[in-house]
């Protein structure tokens, strides 16, 4: 399939998860997301692809990262970004999501960028929103954008993704990041195992493809990525694990454990990292690691996902024809 | 719809159905003065006699159903339902009595309110509305609510639905006490801690959806905790809304040892696996709630083999504005009186799992035995004539907008269901005649 043909089978309106993707269309997303990465080293940061078009992002959960990188990407595209302020919702007086999300969808918004702390909450709104839903995490579910960049660096680095191993390391049961890699790679071929303590991973992930391990240091030696997840302190608590020292000491990517890793293996976090807990500085800051590519891979994906959905809905309407929901 | 009532009705040549002495056969029905008079050949009454004829031929006659548990909200949350639009629900559905869940504001833990559930059916006037009195006060779970003087002014059994009796000693002191008045303790089975924050059964589906999981074993842990209770007390448990495998296994082997224990379970745990929460809806969001195929078996198997006794909708009205909500913050819950008869039969009658005879007596003998309500659930002379007429071929489409209900929280909506309530009588009154 020529690439041309393969962007015209661009066809969701939304971007609400990797596991309703197709190879094709992740491997889409991609390619897309390469040939816009080349806009960023420009003296002149900008391609007028999205010009007039305006793009809300709404976020209910606090984020640095993900907030900016797509403010940055819709401008980088030349759309217009409306920021709601999340303090100012209001939500915070007793308006329903939907309420909310329908008052600024009628400011003419044609794409909403959508973070929720709860599951499901972006396919509530794609059902009553007649413009673009791009989910940029919900609760444990996916994180699509996060998926899409890091197997955007993996293939970057390594030339490929099928065939490769690729660990999952941390908290799997409450991680939307380890659910958007795992559909995303799994679908493009690579082998993924999720390690970390048995009360953290859901066994049911074995039926999604998943190998599940307790052992990180048996596992090492066989991957060819190895991405940390963020351990929250608040887990602790439910008595998912005894205590921070405890997991780092069986979960934390050391100095010693990083030496036991296959040359070229990367080592990747989505941040923010717990410096001393999952991963020490020495690693995060050490030659494995592709963290910052990551960061700066994000841009260029969320500039290949704004295009393509705000595209696709453009294009629905043109030709009458209802685009594919999620 | 409601006709006035009449104070002989004749039923003639339907397929009289009566499922406590599993007997069938096509005969005429007497109805006068609110009781079932005679079945069988009856002549043609002479002109001038006040009787109404209803044509039953191709009909069922059978008992009207009797649903032991619904949610009817009044008082207190008259927004999501009344007794007054419940009870039209009820007939519209062919259930003839209603079981009223005390989880109301005030809840009913005394007297004044149990008496003003029934004040308030009577004022409806279509079915008979019974009310459920709480176990503890203020269903808090601490303190025995006054369940003799609830019994004598009609409550016909005792639960704190929505909150489980936490504590074992309270439970084992309600069962004793309960022997007195020869009325079951009815028990939503959960254990709290492990119910946690969940929002739909824990699984493969939870996992894929990022959505919180209750496991099985937080119903299954008090079921079996109940079971013993039961056991060392001689006190009737009944066991709402039974959802796993191993809770009807428990239940099982309970009345193989001839604990007195009951259970009920919903169509929607009959008809539904948790797969239909995949796209977030919370219409699909339940408490307990929908489970894999593999249970969903389970029960058709126990409801089929007498291990679950009765089928109950657990009828839970909620508004739109409420259901509307992100999926953990929507409340649990879902109507179900005016689909139970055609989601039962459809999912196990059409499907050759159970026959009429059984499908009747799980929603209506079975219900009035534990419920002691000695003479409903029967077609038999001297019975109250509380009886509803089916076309067991008539298809139709769910469509809440239609229903009597004041709420639209329906998983079945679309559904294609066979067999429905077309003649509704309570007390020999027609409450409902569909054209």
């Amino acid at each position: 399939m020529s690439p041309a043909k393969k962007k015209n089978a661009w066809t969701r309106r939304h971007l609400l998860g990797l596991e309703d993707l197709s190879a094709d269309e992740i491997t889409l997303v991609l390619d897309t997301a390469a040939s816009l990465a080349e806009v960023g080293s420009r003296t002149v940061k900008k391609v007028p692809a999205l010009r007039g078009q305006t793009i809300a992002n709404l976020f209910f959960e606090s984020s640095t990262r993900t907030a900016n990188s797509f403010a940055l990407a819709a401008k980088r595209l030349s759309a217009d970004v409306l920021t709601v302020n999340v303090s100012t919702l209001s939500t915070s007086k007793g308006e329903s999501l939907r309420d909310t999300a329908r008052n600024i969808e009628a400011m003419g918004v044609d794409c909403l960028v959508v973070r929720h702390a709860i599951a499901g909450a972006p396919h509530l709104l794609a059902r009553c929103l007649d413009c673009s839903v791009v989910n940029a995490g919900d609760g444990w579910h996916e994180h699509p954008t996060q998926g899409l960049l890091d197997i955007f660096t993996i293939r970057q680095a390594r030339g490929r993704v099928e065939g490769l191993t690729v660990a999952i390391v941390g908290d799997i049961a409450h991680s939307r990041v380890a659910r958007s890699n795992l559909w995303g790679l799994t679908k493009l071929g690579a082998r993924v195992v999720v390690v970390g303590p048995s009360t953290l991973i859901p066994p049911w992930v074995r039926d999604f493809g998943a190998e599940i391990s307790n052992d990180l240091d048996g596992i090492l030696p066989r991957c060819d990525v190895v991405n940390l997840l963020r351990i929250q302190a608040e887990r602790q608590a439910k008595n998912l694990f005894p205590s921070i020292r405890e997991y780092a000491q069986f979960f934390g990517m050391n100095a010693a454990r990083a030496s036991r890793l296959k040359e070229g293996c990367l080592v990747m976090h989505p941040g923010p990292l717990n410096r001393g807990v999952e991963i020490t500085p020495e690693v995060a800051d050490g030659p494995h690691s592709v963290i910052l590519r990551q960061v700066a891979n994000g841009l260029a994906v969320r500039m290949a996902v704004l295009y393509l959905v705000i595209r696709a809905r453009q294009i629905g309407r043109k030709t009458g024809s209802a685009p594919e929901g999620e | 719809m409601s006709v006035p009532p009449s104070k002989r009705i004749l039923i003639r040549r339907g397929r009289v159905v009566d499922p406590a002495g599993r007997h069938e056969e096509i005969a005429d029905l007497l109805v006068e003065d609110g009781r079932i008079r005679e079945i069988g050949r009856i002549s043609k009454p002479q002109k001038g006699q006040d009787i109404e004829e209803i044509d039953a031929g191709g009909l069922l006659v059978a008992p009207g159903l009797v649903d032991m548990h619904v949610h009817l909200r009044e008082p207190g949350n008259e927004e999501k339902e009344t007794i007054t639009s419940g009870s039209a629900a009820a007939v519209a559905g062919g259930v003839t009595t209603v079981a009223a869940m005390p989880n109301t504001a005030p809840p009913v833990d005394n007297v004044a309110s149990a008496e003003y559930v029934i004040l308030q059916g009577a004022r409806a006037g279509k079915a008979n509305i019974l009310p459920i009195g709480a176990v503890t006060k203020g269903r808090a779970g601490v303190e025995l609510a006054e369940l003799g003087r609830l019994a004598q002014v009609g409550a016909v059994a005792f639960s704190d639905d929505g909150a489980p009796v936490a504590s074992a000693e309270v439970m084992r002191r309600a069962l004793t006490y309960v022997k007195m008045f020869g009325k079951p303790v009815i028990d939503h089975c959960e254990d709290k801690d492990l119910f946690g924050e969940g929002v739909m059964h824990e699984g493969a589906v939870s996992t894929r959806l990022g959505l919180p999981g209750i496991p099985a074993v937080a119903e299954e842990i008090t079921v079996e905790r109940n079971l013993a209770l039961a056991e060392a007390t001689g006190g009737h448990i009944h066991i709402a809304h039974v959802s796993t495998a191993k809770a009807v296994d428990a239940i099982r082997r309970a009345k193989a040892r001839a604990v007195r224990v009951t259970a009920e379970v919903t169509p929607h745990h009959l008809a539904l696996t948790d797969e239909s929460v995949s796209g977030y809806d919370p219409v699909f969001k339940m408490n307990p709630p929908l489970r894999p195929r593999s249970d969903v078996e389970a029960l058709i198997v126990g409801l089929a083999d007498g291990a679950i006794d009765c089928v109950a909708s657990d009828h839970a009205p909620h508004t739109r504005e409420e259901k509307e909500q992100e999926f953990n913050r929507a409340p649990f819950g879902v109507i179900g009186m005016e689909t139970m008869l055609g989601v039962v039969w459809t999912t196990l009658g059409k499907t050759r799992r159970m026959d009429w005879p059984t499908v009747l007596a799980r929603l209506s003998a079975a219900p009035a035995r534990i419920l002691n309500l000695s003479s409903k659930g029967k077609i038999e002379p001297g019975a109250d004539a509380d009886i509803v007429l089916i076309d067991p071929k008539k298809e139709w489409t769910v469509d809440p907008a239609t229903f009597l209900s004041k709420s639209r929280n329906c998983p079945f909506a679309g559904w294609k269901l066979t067999a429905k309530a077309v003649v509704t009588i309570v007390g020999g009154d027609i409450k409902l005649r569909e054209a």
